[in-house]
């Protein structure tokens, strides 16, 4: 069947904007697919027949991004913000209220192909929650008075874009500003500063000053960049990380929003010091709306004469948008998904900075690397590293969300407790706090003098705050789900074991769990650190060991067999467990703090 | 003088470019693997070939061999690793083998017998995978696939036609084929394909065919799968061409 004009339009207009090349496959298909549409089987034929792609692969890139959709979806496409932080602002009551007004049923298409309603993972708006995504465009603050006039507007048919702006509004809190949100660029000042060095100076400069990714590894920022500059191969790369999809995070979303220049800055000045002239920046799906200030920032400094193939620094960055995709932020996935391909991270090695996106050599930052970077250069190495720890120079941008009156973006120096951030968000009576996302670490009262750096507590960004009423089993159920739902399914332990680990929570939520349950989870936990092939499933059974070791008593009171004496000895009840799998290695073991 | 390697103990050669792996099969040595085939790019999804390579726990599938590397495979950790990960493939998908053609020759049954998986261990998923027997001369019974990729790999590398592709993800992933109705018999597949031939389970199953081989005389009922793999291993080192 023929596509109608105006999808063949838009396919026209999509081809001609990314080319017809089998790498450009996934933004050709964000482009054809309209935020309410759907791809029908005559669109992806017609994507596979235009790019010369095998049609079960436009199939399965299609199939794998939660915002590319093979059926039908309703006009208004809506999905709520599934984070804890949304679930703890009350999304799950707001999210029946709308299907309740609009006659609508979570996860299928209601009213003769009106609307939809379903949800998703973290939008990055847990400051401002409970969130959703309509048509792809996000509002925050969801209250019942704005879902009552959510759902007027659907039922009126009134187009998204004609919708009252306000709803729309996305506030930035920044509550702590240190160094880096201090610092008032000049645009091209810090490509001033770079361009009196050699590259090698520059990445001296970068040496010197101590600078770790900021995407939660904390490599050497250096000896990535060095590596790359010493790869051979005709053409290098600099890639924007901004996927930003650690639940809880938020703050590459007010350095995308406010500070533009200082990361685009970065990215060319990392350009200049391994000798690339293209970069590439990936914006998570969830964060549309800041594609349109993005391009006017590149288009400015275009016009400028700090960026394009003619300015004093050759360089030009091209925008990217995901189609969501959690494990898309692994570096190596990431490559795939820009070079149009299903989201599946690569073998390692060879690693990115020798063979990156097209096999080229490549450096991949977060966002807030290349934000620090330029101000290194701005500060000078020397200041940059005076803040900060031993082996965590700088500052961190910390996303403080979950049960706090002061949510927002703090920037403290690396080293900062716990307790200091806590007492900053005015949250002292906290039971709990996750430091780093789900794939982080869940830590309790008596370890809140623990330090945000790479040597003690490493974080993304997240820092999510659970307050004396929160049950710690639901969190971490929350986030076992997170993970099921986000496994790419490449490999075995992490494609099977997430999903059992879900599914054993899930029991024992229902109150069916026992103590062989407890055992299973342990066993889930071990496969999936031990097996896994990337750092999402190594870090899936982070939550849920995390809480185990902390909050037992969460879990004991949801055992059918919760009666048992109270000097229960959960170690010892494992042992059979350990006999049926023939294990007694120490992660087989429960520790004490349990 | 050849470099080696350690693995359990015992000095292994290889060549460059080979990964621990290939150089253990060659020397001789089993690791289980399920997803690695000696003609094709190691893959590394499967993780049965989990070895502890330098401490690090790795597939050494995909990992290079090189010199005095410690790498550990026969380990009670990595026996108990190896046996939870055969249950989780079997509690994914559809496996009856004493209705299967392909037992006593299915790589996945002979590593559950040889790594002594005697329990179920999970609860199984029994999910919905509707077979595919359009074709004249061949089957997909999807319900067996464990999403090894080597028929996707053999049809593009070797039979030039990607005939297979993956959709969905995580345990929503399934084994897909490229034809506009998503049909085998519509693709281009044939049974002389490289495909038909590489399936470790029985996936893809030539039509016609029953009981060629009585039951007690199959290929992993004469030699469990350790040794098989070990008779099937190229001596000659070299990467695989494709
Ligand atoms: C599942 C998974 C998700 C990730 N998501 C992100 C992300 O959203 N943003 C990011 O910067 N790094 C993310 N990372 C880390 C990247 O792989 C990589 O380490 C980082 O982009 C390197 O940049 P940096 O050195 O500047 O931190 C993720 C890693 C994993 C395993
Ligand atoms: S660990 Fe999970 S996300 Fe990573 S490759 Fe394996 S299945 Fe994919
Ligand atoms: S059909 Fe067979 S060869 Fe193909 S992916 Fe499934 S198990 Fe592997
Ligand atoms: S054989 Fe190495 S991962 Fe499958």
């Amino acid at each position: 069947m023929p596509l109608n004009t105006k999808t063949d339009a838009r396919l026209q207009s999509a081809l001609r904007q990314w080319g017809a090349h089998d790498h450009r496959l996934l933004q050709v298909l964000r482009a054809v697919q309209t935020p309410a549409g759907y791809l029908s089987a005559e669109v992806l034929a017609a994507v596979a027949d235009s790019l010369s792609v095998p049609l079960a692969q436009v199939r399965g890139v299609a199939s794998f991004y939660s915002f590319l959709s093979t059926e039908p979806v309703g006009d208004f496409r809506v999905q709520f913000s599934d984070s804890i932080t949304d679930r703890m602002d009350g999304s799950a009551a707001l999210l029946d209220k709308l299907c309740r007004l609009l006659w609508a049923e979570p996860g299928h298409v209601a009213g003769d192909g009106l609307v939809s309603v379903a949800t998703t993972s973290c939008t990055g708006l847990c400051d401002q929650g409970p969130a959703m995504l309509v048509n792809g465009r996000a509002i925050g603050r969801l209250n019942h008075a704005r879902i009552e006039r959510i759902s007027e507007l659907i039922l009126a048919r009134i187009p998204v874009d004609r919708w009252p702006a306000e709803l729309f509004e996305i506030v930035d809190i920044v509550r702590r500003r240190d160094l880096l949100l201090k610092c008032e660029l000049e645009p091209g000042a810090a490509l001033t500063v770079a361009r009196r060095l050699s590259p090698a100076e520059l990445i001296g400069v970068i040496a010197r000053a101590g600078l770790r990714g900021r995407g939660g590894a904390g490599f050497p920022s250096a000896s990535k960049w060095a590596a790359c500059a010493a790869a051979p191969g005709p053409e290098r790369y600099i890639v924007c990380n901004a996927d930003e999809g650690e639940p809880g995070t938020f703050k590459d979303r007010l350095l995308l929003s406010q500070h533009a220049d200082l990361i685009v800055e970065g990215m060319t000045l990392a350009g200049y010091a391994v000798g690339a002239s293209h970069g590439l920046l990936y914006l998570r799906a969830e964060y549309l709306f800041l594609r349109d200030g993005l391009e006017q920032t590149l288009a400015r400094r275009r016009q400028a004469g700090l960026l394009g193939a003619t300015a004093a620094i050759p360089f030009d960055v091209e925008l990217h948008v995901g189609a969501g995709s959690y494990v898309c932020g692994e570096e190596t996935a990431l490559l795939e998904s820009l070079e149009g391909r299903r989201g599946i991270p690569r073998n390692r090695p060879p690693y990115p900075v020798t063979h990156g996106y097209r096999d080229r050599p490549t450096v991949v930052d977060n966002v807030e690397t290349f934000c620090a970077a330029a101000l290194v250069l701005l500060a000078g190495a020397e200041a940059f590293r005076k803040r900060g720890t031993a082996q965590s120079q700088g500052t961190k941008l910390l996303s403080v969300a979950g049960d706090s009156p002061a949510r927002g973006i703090y920037e403290f120096p690396f080293g900062v407790t716990v307790r200091q951030v806590l007492q900053a968000a005015g949250a002292e009576d906290a039971i709990a706090v996750q430091v780093g996302g789900p794939s982080g670490t869940c830590i309790s009262v008596d370890e809140f003098d623990r330090q945000i750096s790479f040597e003690d507590l490493p974080t993304g960004g997240a820092f999510t705050i659970f307050g004396p009423t929160r049950d710690i089993f639901e969190v971490a159920r929350s986030y076992a789900h997170f993970f099921a739902h986000e496994s790419c399914g490449f490999c075995t332990p992490c494609r099977v074991g997430t999903s059992l680990l879900a599914r054993v929570v899930d029991k024992i939520h229902a109150g069916y769990g026992t103590r062989h349950e407890l055992a299973e989870l342990e066993q889930l936990i071990a496969v999936l650190g031990k097996g896994s092939h990337c750092g999402l499933g190594h870090s899936a059974g982070n939550p849920i060991r995390d809480t185990l070791l902390r909050f037992m008593p969460a879990y004991e009171r949801r055992l059918a067999s919760a009666d048992f004496a109270p000097a229960f000895n959960l170690d010892a009840a494992l042992a059979p467990a350990r006999r049926m799998t023939g294990r007694d290695d120490p992660a087989a073991h429960l520790g004490e703090g349990s | 003088m050849s470099q080696t390697f350690l693995l359990d103990g015992v000095a292994v050669p290889f060549q460059a470019g080979q990964s621990v792996l290939q150089a253990a099969l060659a020397a001789d040595r089993y690791i289980p693997h399920l997803c690695y085939h000696p003609e094709f790019r190691p893959h590394g999804s499967c993780k049965l070939c989990t070895a502890t390579v330098q401490g690090r726990l790795v597939a050494s599938c995909t990992t290079p061999a090189a010199a005095d590397l410690v790498v550990h495979s026969d380990t009670e950790e990595l026996r108990a690793l190896r046996r939870t990960l055969v249950q989780m493939l079997f509690a994914e998908g559809n496996h009856f083998c004493p209705s299967c053609e392909k037992s006593g020759s299915c790589q996945l049954q002979a590593l559950g017998s040889d790594l002594g998986v005697t329990t179920a261990g999970f609860r199984h998923y029994f999910p919905d995978r509707p077979v595919d027997a359009s074709h004249p001369d061949a089957w997909i019974d999807f319900n067996r696939c464990v999403l090894c990729e080597l028929c996707v790999r053999a049809s593009a590398a070797v039979d030039g036609k990607d005939v297979f592709a993956f959709s969905g993800r995580g345990l929503s992933k399934r084994l897909i084929v490229n034809s506009p109705s998503g049909k085998l018999a519509d693709s281009l597949f044939a049974v002389s394909d490289k495909a038909m031939h590489v399936c470790p389970v029985g996936a893809i199953l030539p039509k016609r065919v029953g009981f060629a081989v009585p039951i007690g005389e199959r290929r992993y009922d004469q030699h469990p799968i350790s040794e098989q793999a070990l008779a099937d291993a190229p001596r000659a080192a070299g990467e695989p061409d494709v």
